[in-house]
């Protein structure tokens, strides 16, 4: 017999949503073949055999959320193994008639303790031994409970209460239907935004996601932890627009049209080839000095945002970004992105200027140095000589790990920048 | 009317003093009200002034085994009157320390007695004051932390009698050591006294209503420690129903019944200790319809009392009647209060008997874990082959712990013997922490310590211990 386990789809990856099987009990595969569709954070990725063998049992229903990486979830025997005794798979009582096959032995999650107590820093558990031995004799996954011990850690009462909320087990085998939040109402705790005064029932409580969970570890720990500050400066682009409307034309038979956002990423690509010191990232071993432009740019979608990224931006056409750039969005919305299309980028743009922002800050997306957020462009009145004009600016705001980039190297990438921006001939240099 | 406080409190021992410190720690501007003597019983008439009793006692009775340990004194004395003094001394030093802490948190102190009155958002508080008259103050919560007394039974003589029958409160300040004794109760504090006026040479006997001594501890605790103290010279009538308790003209006499037979004891003198009963009275809790239950106030989770903004702490709110179960009610209920959150109120509350021998336990007795369904494991160890133990001649007693034999948890734990009072808080940061036979096992206990019979008593109940 061979366990296939919770593939780590990301190097971040910690747990994921089991979304799809596409085998069932009895089929036999081959290494290559898709056997199931995890969902992570971010993306739907697809599960490739690495086996071949038979489909013995499926541990871990189709729907459930919160799987740890490297948790068994399917059996495969050799074709000359006989198959587990009935007594096994029956174990979680499955009402299952044999017709329906595939997750009525629902044994869900039995992550070994020693993987969800030692799985890397980031991602630790914090529960009592108690909760932690309970848990797993009871075979309820940690993740998905909300702890009512000091700091949040789980204790006895916690697993105990969350193993008569609707665990995933019993979810029924039905399967199709979505995956469902872990259970946090169900504690029978007083929710914490009531202890704080808001009154039950005059509010709806929306379970956090997988994309949600990782944004607020993501951003709560960056700005608590990364010494970041602003640099503000404005752009006049009318030079920019009116080469936008002459490389347009010239692309049109091409089907592409360049954004004023896609000309950002090339001139943030060139700035960071012309000032590398701003293109590095903080390490606790050194000053990580990256070789290429990796720009990552936000995207909104459907619950949340995604940083696609346009890689080695610095040696690419205008023309290859604007259909980089929008094939990756396409794919960012749908969430049918691949891990590394939007893990890893070395600088991020965010653009808020098609919702008329005219400044903002953003929070650094670690481990990168820097992120630029780009206002509205819009006519404004600028003094020229001792004449006032009208110009087109646009405002944008560099935030700076000061780990990395200090005050000068910060201003000087912004001066590179805004030359690229106001004098797009520039560029060809 | 504009409010005086944020938070009265009502009772200043170690429910209403720690009560006031978390308050004015968290920004409340906080009163406490005090009728006799800031710390209240705990510190003036009952955990630590019987500590100071109970020392002299256990260094006199080491005088009776220097040639144990090689040394010799010509003939050991005592001063009864500097024995009582310093341990009044000390409940003293106690006192102003409590002052003292008042003053540093800006507490303001009222001296006098509190009753209560209807009132929005809390009742009012109006204080008959020490000095004269009356102040009516009202603040948003008020912490009812009055504490509790001696319970009496005055129908068949249990109740003092100003001369020769006592409470814990008369035992505690007599003018001699009563040549004879009778105890009514086998509780730590009847216990404590009897150990304590044992050990000065008194002829003491102890009656207990129930089948053992010390009723709320583990049953081989129980019967350890009976056999400890009667090795001492402590005499006992177990299953002994009071009938009647009288003081003579020479002494006092108490008719006993006990399976059928009456029995007559005389003594010198009798101390009281059947109970607890919490202080309820004329406080106006009638009026605000505070609800009670035996002497003591019905209270939540929260230790809330269901009249607005009133709280009840302590052993006023019932048992276990603990000087530190008080102060953990009063830190959660104070955080409740002020809007933070606080700690589990549900933490186990470890129980400690200072007589020679110690008694110390948390959690559940062996039998009551087994009455509520768990399938136990229970390891035991005994002193008389721990090392240090027997470096120090202290060879009574063990240590006992009840393991749930499904999940690992330790549901309690029972020691008996040498300063087992000082070990107890190992096993109940083990418990509040949850921690599970293995953390136990994997924890380094120093060697050599007594304490290393906590360690054994763990691996005996997993079949792994390795010095018996």
């Amino acid at each position: 017999m061979t366990d296939i386990l919770m593939p780590a789809l990301s190097p971040t990856m910690e747990e994921g949503t089991l979304a799809k099987w596409n085998v069932k009990i009895g089929d036999v595969v081959k290494s290559g073949d898709v056997i199931a569709e995890i969902e992570t954070d971010k993306a739907t990725m697809e599960v490739e055999a690495v086996d071949e063998g038979i489909v013995d049992a499926i541990l871990v229903p189709a729907g459930t959320a919160g799987v740890k990486v490297n948790t068994a979830i399917a059996r495969l025997r050799g074709e000359d193994e006989a198959a587990a005794p009935a007594a096994a798979p029956a174990k979680a009582e499955a009402p299952a008639s044999p017709a329906v096959p595939a997750p009525a032995a629902a044994k869900p999650v039995a992550a070994p303790a020693p993987v969800a107590a030692k799985a890397d820093g980031a991602s630790r558990v914090f529960a009592s031994p108690l909760a932690r031995r309970i848990a797993d004799e009871k075979q309820v996954s940690l993740s998905g409970i909300t702890g009512s011990g000091p700091h949040g850690r789980i204790v006895k009462a916690d697993v105990e209460n969350a193993k008569s909320a609707p665990a995933p087990a019993a979810a029924a085998p039905a399967a199709a239907a979505p995956p469902k939040p872990a259970a946090t109402a169900a504690s029978g705790q007083i929710p914490m935004i009531e202890q704080m005064g808001i009154p039950a029932g005059s509010y709806d409580l929306v379970p956090l996601d997988a994309m949600k969970k990782v944004i607020a570890r993501r951003m709560t720990g960056s700005f608590r932890d990364v010494p970041h500050f602003p640099l503000t400066i404005d752009l006049e682009i009318d030079r920019l627009l009116d080469a936008r409307g002459r490389i347009n034309a010239a692309l049109e038979k091409q089907g592409v049209k360049v954004s004023v956002n896609d000309i950002v990423i090339k001139a943030v690509a060139l700035a960071l080839k012309a000032v590398p010191d701003a293109n590095a990232s903080y390490t606790p071993e050194g000053i990580a000095m990256h070789h290429h432009a990796d720009v990552a740019v936000a995207v909104a979608i459907d619950g949340g945002l995604i940083t696609p990224i346009v890689r080695a931006a610095e040696g690419r056409t205008l023309a290859d970004i604007s259909k980089t750039m929008k094939d990756l969005a396409e794919r960012a919305r749908t969430r049918k992105l691949k891990a590394e299309e939007f893990q890893g980028g070395t600088f991020s743009v965010s653009n808020l200027g098609m919702m008329g922002i005219k400044s903002f800050n953003s929070i650094i997306n670690e481990p990168q140095g820097c992120i630029l957020s780009v206002g509205v462009g819009e006519k404004r009145p600028v003094v020229r000589g001792d004449q006032l004009a009208i110009a087109t600016v646009m405002t944008v705001t560099l935030t700076c790990d000061h780990r990395v980039v200090d005050g000068a190297i910060g201003a000087r990438w912004l001066q590179a920048f805004k030359g690229f921006i106001e004098d797009p001939v520039t560029m060809l240099a | 009317m504009a409010l005086d406080f944020d938070l009265i409190v009502i009772g200043s021992g170690p429910g209403g003093y720690v009560a006031a410190i978390r308050a004015a720690q968290l920004g409340l501007k906080t009163a406490i009200v005090e009728r006799e003597l800031l710390g209240g019983v705990c510190l003036n008439w009952g955990c630590i002034p019987t500590k100071a009793l109970l020392k002299s006692g256990e260094v006199f009775e080491q005088l009776s085994h220097l040639g144990d340990y090689g040394l010799g004194v010509e003939k050991p004395s005592f001063d009864f009157e500097k024995i009582v003094a310093r341990s009044r001394g000390v409940a003293k030093q106690l006192n102003q320390g409590v002052a003292y802490l008042m003053k540093k948190h800006k507490i303001e102190v009222i001296e006098g007695e509190a009753r209560l009155e209807k009132g929005s958002p809390s009742p009012k508080v109006v204080v008959a004051l020490k000095a004269g008259g009356a102040r009516t103050v009202q603040a948003k919560s008020v912490i009812l932390a009055t504490g509790a007394r001696a319970k009496v039974i005055p129908a068949i003589g249990l109740a003092p009698d100003g001369d020769r029958i006592w409470t814990y409160r008369e035992a505690l300040t007599p003018k001699a050591c009563p040549k004879s004794l009778l105890v009514v109760g086998s509780g730590a504090i009847g216990v404590e006294f009897a150990s304590f006026y044992r050990a000065l040479g008194s002829d003491v006997t102890v009656i207990e209503a129930l089948d053992r001594i010390l009723p709320v501890e583990d049953e081989e605790v129980s019967k350890a420690a009976q056999k400890a103290f009667e090795k001492r010279g402590l005499k006992f009538r177990i299953g002994a129903k009071v009938t009647k308790l009288a003081a003579t003209k020479s002494g006092v006499k108490i008719d006993l019944e006990s399976g059928g037979k009456s029995e007559v004891l005389t003594a010198e003198r009798a101390i009281v200790a059947v109970g607890i009963d919490g202080n309820v009275e004329n406080l106006g809790l009638e009026t605000l319809g505070v609800k009670l239950d035996r002497g003591h106030v019905v209270i939540d989770s929260h230790c809330a009392t269901g009249v607005a903004g009133l709280y009840a702490i302590g052993d006023v709110a019932g048992a276990p009647w603990l000087a530190h179960k008080a102060s953990h009610e009063a830190i959660h209920c104070v955080e409740h209060i002020a809007g933070v959150a606080g700690p589990d109120i549900a933490a186990p509350i470890p129980g400690c008997t200072y007589a020679q021998p110690q008694i110390a336990s948390v959690g559940l007795t062996e039998a009551f874990a087994k009455k509520a369904g768990h399938e136990v494991k229970v390891g035991r160890f005994p002193f008389r082959v721990n090392g240090k133990a027997i470096a120090s001649g202290e060879l009574e007693g063990f240590v006992k712990t009840v393991f749930d034999a499904k999940t690992g948890q330790l549901l309690g734990a029972h020691m008996i013997g040498g300063e087992v009072t000082e070990m107890i808080q190992g096993f109940a940061l083990a418990m509040t922490m949850e921690t599970t036979e293995a953390e136990l096992m994997a924890t380094v206990f120093p060697h050599p310590t007594m304490s290393e019979a906590m360690h054994e008593s763990v691996l005996d109940a997993y079949g792994r211990v390795l010095h018996l």
